[in-house]
């Protein structure tokens, strides 16, 4: 990752609270689209963004608007790179349930993992797993 | 029937058709407030065929799909027919991710929709 060449790079802290995620989410995108990222890419780098920013703030945080969500983020015109982290005392990703099961359909939660794991070109959790690091990789060509 | 701020609802004969006032249904507060007015059209307002028309909606997170479950959930308690339907490829492609296209009935657009109602 250290040789690769970023365009754009952010590191940030959000309070966990509600929309407090909005504003990094618009200039993520803003700085793809700058980067001729195309529509299909960026809706999987918001799904994404929204999916593991919510989760740190709500189920990792508590909505503790005290406690922060750490995020590092880098862009460039193949790669888009994030690692978040809060201060909850983490989860276990291979025990939450398997939402697309049959018998779990109708049941809550497990569904932001499951959109996060199959938008992103890959996904790691930490050993406490309250730090998430997702990278994607772009798979179509240039906008417009 | 009592006044929406996330969604409007239309009559068709028997048919009640929803479409959604916001593109993108992310917001938690704002999901909170749709799945209540979706749940009023079950429980309070005794609507017993319901399509969801997603052709305004360009992006919906999990928690949205959980409160949509939640509706269909609801619907199935009262007796009552849900269809979903102009849903646009990337929004179906969510559904199929999280399998939830086996859990709701799926038509192409609103014609679709109305004609098995």
């Amino acid at each position: 990752m250290s040789e690769h060449s970023w365009s754009w790079t952010v590191n940030t802290s959000l309070p966990s609270q509600h929309g407090a995620h909005e504003p990094l989410v618009r200039e993520v995108l803003v700085q793809l689209k700058l980067l001729r990222w195309a529509d299909r890419d960026l809706f999987a780098v918001e799904m994404a963004l929204v999916e593991s920013l919510i989760n740190a703030m709500r189920h990792g945080n508590q909505l503790d608007a005290r406690k922060k969500v750490t995020v590092e983020c880098k862009a460039s015109p193949a790669r888009f790179w994030i690692k978040v982290q809060d201060e909850g005392l983490g989860f276990r990703p291979e025990r939450v349930p398997d939402c697309t099961a049959e018998e779990n359909l109708e049941s809550c939660g497990g569904r932001g993992l499951a959109l996060i794991k199959a938008y992103m070109s890959s996904v790691k959790y930490n050993e406490s797993g309250n730090s998430v690091t997702m990278e994607k990789f772009r798979t179509t060509g240039p906008a417009g | 029937m009592s006044k929406t701020r996330r969604i409007k609802v239309n009559d068709s004969g028997q048919v009640s058709v929803v479409t959604f006032a916001d593109s993108k249904i992310i917001d938690e507060a704002e999901i909170q407030e749709l799945g209540q007015e979706l749940y009023d059209l079950v429980e309070r307002e005794d609507r017993k065929k319901i399509v969801l028309n997603f052709a305004n909606v360009e992006f919906l997170s999990s928690a949205a799909l959980g409160k949509l479950i939640g509706f269909d959930k609801r619907v199935k308690q009262h007796s009552a027919e849900l269809i979903l339907s102009n849903i646009r490829p990337e929004i179906y492609e969510v559904f199929a991710i999280t399998k939830l296209t086996k859990l709701f009935q799926i038509k192409d657009d609103e014609a679709d929709a109305l004609a098995v109602l």
